[in-house]
């Protein structure tokens, strides 16, 4: 019997030549990352224990990303002390205000490989399993004993193979296809899992994309979202070869089959991920407010998806649009193809790079009774702000469509 | 080996019913993430589904709900405002991962059961064994539950992943 990508990253991360699901292994960690919010909660935990020096520093990555610049004295105390703490132990991977992104992406850009063991205090750090890593999420406590030890316990997770078939049409992007595979799943649908995502349809997919799916693996319960390495994974991490891809004759708990050429664009209605519809069947909602950015959408193809359906065309008026590029490195790319000029000048909002509105904490908060239709991953009641407000979740296209019209729109006769 | 406390291995409290799909924006919202007081993050514990729900309960009283709980968010702060607020075990028929290995490294017991949430009526008194593996009803009768693997009985016996890494570091600090 073969092994699945995740099974063959755990066992290497173990020291042994197999693993199979349902075992408890312990795991050397290849990457640790906590940013601004999870973080001082690590530190606090590493100030009781009395020992705060990590067994490796090359590995320990600290981004500042859920509300940067800081927002309140509070904010301020928490980057203090993530700041002093790296000073202290002389880490090099410290993303200050300015040199920094939503943490997932930042990852994605400059640290993770193949076959690396990821985790990050921070649930989303699942969306890293789209280039092939095993990535997953950990609290804050589990973070302190990472970053002591370099070691984690796991328990070898089942496989569910997401077999994409042929590809999206235009106007239907990556989003549409996690959407629709969380609308059939549940939440609760993938629940201590590995979400394997392969296929033509999968292959025909950027990375960008694929970091876009990966990173809603969490909404369906899932321990990581992971995509085989192929060419374009080895171009985008800079790598010679992946070390890893699971073998033919793997074992999988289930097989799931999606036929990307039948997707239309989808949306999560209030208040949970897994409420999704086809939007012919969505009716009229108004926006107050709409979100394009986050660490599900907020990447360079994302902004380019927008801009395609906002040029030359206004924010409805009645409806605020709020733009936030995933890193610096993408905010610069936008500037540079002219993206921000036209977000601008369509009248929205653009933000530098942090979470922004995505969790509530920071630039665009809604208030009660507002709605909100927005590119991130989350519409729990009170998500974006107040509990009497509503949180639709679509695509970049669908997003900007619907600043232009002031409701939800499907993008498609914008973009034929 | 340091010795251990029996303190958290057996709970006793009065049953709290949940549904299905809690998730931890409802547990805590995001809005109170930036308290690292853990008695602060307690007094806003599940303050969108029971108003007042920290003042309400009793220490040591269960949540018992139904599948997936502790969706969303891998916020520690959320078992810990459990824990603070007083509850001494959530009992469910699924965890959400993340949410079960936080539970454990702050000390907050999780139990899986498929049936406590269909048969246990809200406010009952309820006794859960975490070593044996089951929870006992105000009735006398037992439900028996999954048992957790040795290393994660020793955290909690531990009282958590905290006093275990103390336990497992306190020399090199004071090296
Ligand atoms: S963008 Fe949203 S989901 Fe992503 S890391 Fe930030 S708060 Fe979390």
């Amino acid at each position: 019997m073969g092994m699945t990508i995740s099974e063959k990253i755990l066992a290497k991360a173990s020291g042994r030549q197999k693993v199979e699901a349902g075992e408890y292994i312990v795991g050397k960690i290849d990457l640790a990352m906590m940013h601004d919010l999870t973080g001082p909660l690590t530190l606090n935990v590493m100030k009781e224990v009395g020992y705060d020096k990590p067994w490796d520093p090359e590995k320990v990555v600290i981004i500042l990303d859920h509300q940067v610049p800081a927002n309140s004295t509070v904010t301020a105390e928490l980057h203090k002390q993530l700041r002093h703490y790296a000073r202290k132990h002389g880490l090099k991977n410290f993303h200050e205000v300015g040199r920094q992104g939503v943490c997932h992406q930042i990852l994605a850009e400059s640290y993770v490989k193949p076959g690396m063991l990821v985790v990050g205090a921070d649930s989303h750090t699942c969306s890293l399993g789209a280039l092939g890593a095993f990535a997953t999420g950990i609290g804050s406590t589990e973070m302190a004993s990472v970053i002591l030890t370099g070691e984690m316990w796991f328990k070898v997770p089942e496989t569910i193979k997401f077999e994409l078939v042929n590809r999206l049409s235009k106007g239907v992007s990556a989003k549409d296809i996690i959407l629709k595979i969380i609308g059939d799943m549940g939440v609760d649908g993938a629940l201590y899992r590995a979400a394997e995502f392969t296929g033509d349809g999968v292959e025909s997919l950027t990375v960008d994309s694929r970091l876009t799916i990966c990173n809603m693996a969490i909404e369906m319960g899932g321990k990581t979202g992971i995509v085989n390495p192929d060419k374009k994974t080895l171009e985008y991490t800079g790598t010679q070869e992946a070390p890893f891809r699971s073998d033919p004759d793997a074992e999988y708990a289930s097989h799931y089959e999606l036929d990307l050429s039948k997707l239309e664009p989808q949306v999560a209605m209030p208040h949970s991920v897994d409420n999704v519809k086809p939007i012919s069947e969505v009716g009229e909602v108004e926006a107050d407010q709409v979100f394009i950015g986050s660490c599900t959408n907020g990447r360079i193809e994302d902004l380019e998806a927008a801009a395609s359906v906002i040029r030359g065309r206004k924010v409805k008026d009645g409806t605020r649009l709020i733009v936030i590029p995933a890193s610096q490195r993408i905010y610069l790319e936008a500037e540079r193809r002219g993206y921000i000029r036209e977000f601008i000048e369509a009248g929205g909002v653009v933000c530098n790079p942090n979470c922004g509105p995505c969790l509530g904490g920071h630039m665009g908060i809604l208030a009660d009774g507002e709605v909100c239709v927005s590119t991130s991953n989350r519409n729990f009641i009170g998500r974006m702000g107040s509990t009497a407000s509503k949180v639709y979740l679509v695509s970049p296209e669908t997003a900007a469509a619907t600043a232009v019209e002031g409701k939800i729109t499907d993008p498609r006769k914008y973009l034929r | 080996m340091a010795t251990y406390s029996n303190r958290i291995m057996e709970v006793q409290g009065r049953a709290w019913l949940f549904g299905d799909d809690i998730d931890t924006d409802v547990i805590l919202p995001g809005k109170y993430l930036v308290l690292t007081d853990p008695k602060e993050l307690a007094k806003h514990a599940l303050e969108g589904l029971v108003s007042g729900f920290s003042s309400k309960i009793s220490e040591g009283d269960i949540i018992v709900a139904g599948k997936n709980f502790g969706c969303g968010s891998s916020r520690e702060h959320a078992p810990l405002a459990l824990k603070y607020a007083g509850v001494g075990a959530v009992v469910a028929k699924s965890f959400s991962r993340i949410f079960f290995r936080n539970a454990i490294n702050i000390g907050l017991p999780v139990v899986i059961s498929k049936e406590a949430r269909d048969v246990i009526k809200e406010g009952e008194r309820l006794s859960i064994d975490l070593e044996g593996g089951s929870i006992t009803r105000e009735d006398g009768s037992r439900l028996i539950v999954d048992k957790y693997p040795a290393f994660l009985l020793e955290i909690l016996k531990d009282g958590g992943l905290l006093q275990n890494l103390k336990r497992r570091f306190g020399k090199e600090a004071k090296k």
